[in-house]
Formats: structure tokens, sequence, C-alpha cells
């Protein structure tokens, strides 16, 4: 079950467990402005092609714009 | 999107999945760096003065008053321990001469904006309320600093 995390667990799962963050949303989006070091798989293309480029090993951190 | 797209991961087998719910505008809104094509000068965080004159409720207001005047300032904010903005002393106030305490000249709950808010916006919300200044807080009401509205107008020319 996905954890629903805050911004300081996300930038201690970052620092403690080097997790992968992952911004959902439209490339576009994306150019404009990111959190940094994420990578880009819109939420219409994540597929098993897609998150190849994920370590399993590591936690993942999906995120948008906000929570609307 | 993120928690169906946290859900999505799971279902291709992905067992360590976190949802960052409050997503790019809460990072924003803290005044954390942001990578991407955008000009970051376009945000009201760029042009944020963190060195703002502060009082607390219960102090004397000529004190304040005297303080302010010393920095060369024409306004104060009202903050509690917590570094939580809770009012303002603009021009009217800090010209006050009663011995009265902060609390009773401020003016309460004033409008405050992001570091991440569009530095345009920041002008048109300073132009409408005849504001010289807006204070620039954290989501959660923490004081980070405050945005001249000649600066923001001079940059936004520049840009």
């Amino acid at each position: 079950m996905p954890i629903p995390i805050d911004r300081d667990e996300l930038q201690r799962l970052i620092r403690d467990e080097q997790a992968q963050l992952v911004e959902v949303l439209p490339p576009d989006e994306y150019d404009d402005e990111h959190l940094p070091g994420a990578i880009n798989i819109p939420l219409k293309a994540l597929d098993r092609e897609t998150t190849r480029r994920l370590d399993r090993n590591r936690p993942v951190i999906v995120y948008c714009y906000d929570s609307q | 999107m993120s928690p169906r797209a946290a859900w999505r991961l799971e279902s291709l087998g992905f067992t360590r999945v976190h949802d960052y719910v409050a997503g790019k505008a809460d990072w924003g809104s803290f005044g954390l760096q942001l990578e991407g094509q955008r000009h970051s000068g376009t945000r009201v965080g760029a042009y944020l003065h963190a060195d703002v004159p502060t009082c607390a409720l219960e102090e004397p207001l000529p004190a304040v008053c005297e303080r302010v005047r010393t920095a060369g300032e024409d306004t104060c904010f009202v903050v509690n321990e917590q570094r939580i903005v809770l009012g303002r002393l603009g021009r009217t106030a800090l010209a006050r001469d009663d011995d009265v305490t902060v609390e009773v000249a401020m003016t309460a709950g004033p409008s405050t904006v992001r570091p991440s808010l569009d530095l345009a916006a920041a002008i048109e919300r300073m132009r409408k309320q005849k504001l010289s200044n807006l204070p620039v807080t954290r989501p959660d009401g923490v004081l980070l600093g405050l945005v001249r509205r000649d600066d923001a107008e001079h940059a936004l020319n520049e840009i």
C-alpha cells in the first residue's frame, strides 16, 4: 500500500535511503519546474517499460502539483 | 493524480512506494529550491528580505517604534515564539505616541503570501491593498521575511 508522506519524510528518504523521485505530471510542467533530482514519468505513461529505469530495491516517491 | 500513480506503481510490482501528496506546490511554498526552465526571478521568494523587524504582542509600543525607526523600516510584524505572524504594525501604528502594548496597536491577521507566489500576482495584491510590502510566510504561518513592492516592480521590469 502506498504511504503518504510529508516534506520532512521525503527529505529523509532521499538522504537516508536514496529514494527515487518521480514527477507524474505532463512533460511541459516537469520542464517548467520540478523537485531537485526528480525524473519525469507522466501518469498516463506509467507502465513496465517506462518504469524500467527505476531501482525496485530503493523507495520510489511520486508527486504531482498538489493534493487536489 | 499522485495517489493513482502510486497505486499504478504498486500494480507494476513496486513494493516501496511513497506519495508526497502535497506536491511541488508545498515544496515551493516553503521556499525550497526547484529546478527547471522557469526563471527563478518570477517568484516572490527570489526577492525575500529575511531581516524584517519583528516584535511580540506584549511589548510596549513606544519601544518597538523606536527600534523600527532606528532600523530605518516602516513596518514591523508581530510574531509569537514560533515566529507565526499574528499582526502588523504599519506606518499609522508606528506613528502613535501613546503608551500601549503592540497588541492594542497592531492590525491583526495581515495578508501573507508564499515564496512560490508569482511576482506579478504579489505586485497586484500590494497595489490593490495599497501596501508597500507583504509578509512572506510558509504555509504553517512562520514568517520568512517580506517582499517590497519597489523591489518587485523593478525586478518585473527587468525580467
